[in-house]
């Protein structure tokens, strides 16, 4: 018979102090996606070309470049949150799952860095 | 230790509007991803100048491309209605049966009005490659 209390075990073994991060950050970045995304929607509708000069002229200004960063920065991460419960329950096996996890968290820095670069790149006026 | 239960059986459920609505929200959102993978890879493009945007939007303008696209606005209707509809739910409403069944139709045709008005948009802007 143990004599440790129900609540000695629970403070031993209990959460890792994080387990709503995930869902909440998941939230919020989809609050954050709802505005950025329909802005980007609609901006790239209303180009009148996919020319370069006229990419160009459009990522150059200040509030375009500031909110593709953002668009890219919170699109990436909400994506890596929701790949990473995809990961969680459809692929199995321990070694399996560690390896696609960390792949997939590698796959989305390296996109949210790219994708930060090319518009800092842009804006910037290095790209001719 | 038993093995513990895998999630989701797909299999074994009873093929309802709770289970497609929330397979096609995971399926838009994976699609949506590779969306930004290809939006990343564009920007990359014309951060590299003229010359190697015009390479890349010989890849992004081929035929085959087209059907990713729709795939794409499809997709993103989808996952910002539904999401949206999520979002509700985190705050406590619209959890009963009733009313779950009823924003699952709003979710479904609010998306295809906007997939409809973005398909407009495109037609209307006549064939710009990308």
């Amino acid at each position: 018979m143990s004599l440790r209390t129900p609540l000695g075990k629970v403070l031993g073994a209990g959460s890792a102090k994080s387990g709503v991060q995930h869902w909440w950050m998941q939230r919020l970045t989809s609050v954050a996606l709802v505005p950025l995304s329909v802005w980007f929607v609609v901006s790239l509708l209303s180009l009148p070309s996919f020319d370069h000069a006229t990419v160009v002229a459009w990522m150059s200004g200040s509030w375009t470049a500031l909110l593709l960063i953002l668009l890219v920065l919170v699109a990436a991460w909400h994506s890596q949150l929701g790949v990473r419960v995809v990961v969680e329950d459809y692929v199995h096996g321990a070694g399996a799952r560690t390896v696609t996890l960390v792949g997939a968290l590698f796959a989305h820095t390296l996109i949210a860095a790219a994708g930060v670069f090319a518009v800092l790149r842009v804006a910037f006026g290095a790209a001719q | 230790m038993p093995p513990r239960p895998l999630s989701p059986h797909l299999s074994v459920y009873k093929f309802k509007y709770t289970l497609t609505t929330s397979i096609l929200n995971r399926f838009a959102g994976l699609a949506l991803s590779m969306g930004l993978l290809l939006l990343v890879y564009w920007l990359m493009a014309v951060a590299g100048g003229a010359h190697a945007q015009a390479r890349a939007a010989r890849l992004l303008s081929l035929p085959l491309m087209k059907p990713v696209y729709a795939a794409l606005v499809v997709a993103f209707c989808y996952h910002l209605i539904a999401g949206i509809r999520h979002l509700v739910w985190d705050s406590g409403r619209g959890l009963e049966r009733a009313q779950a069944k009823r924003s699952a139709w709003l979710v479904a045709w609010v998306s295809i009005a906007l997939m409809l008005l973005i398909g407009y948009c495109v037609w209307l802007g006549g064939a710009r490659a990308p």
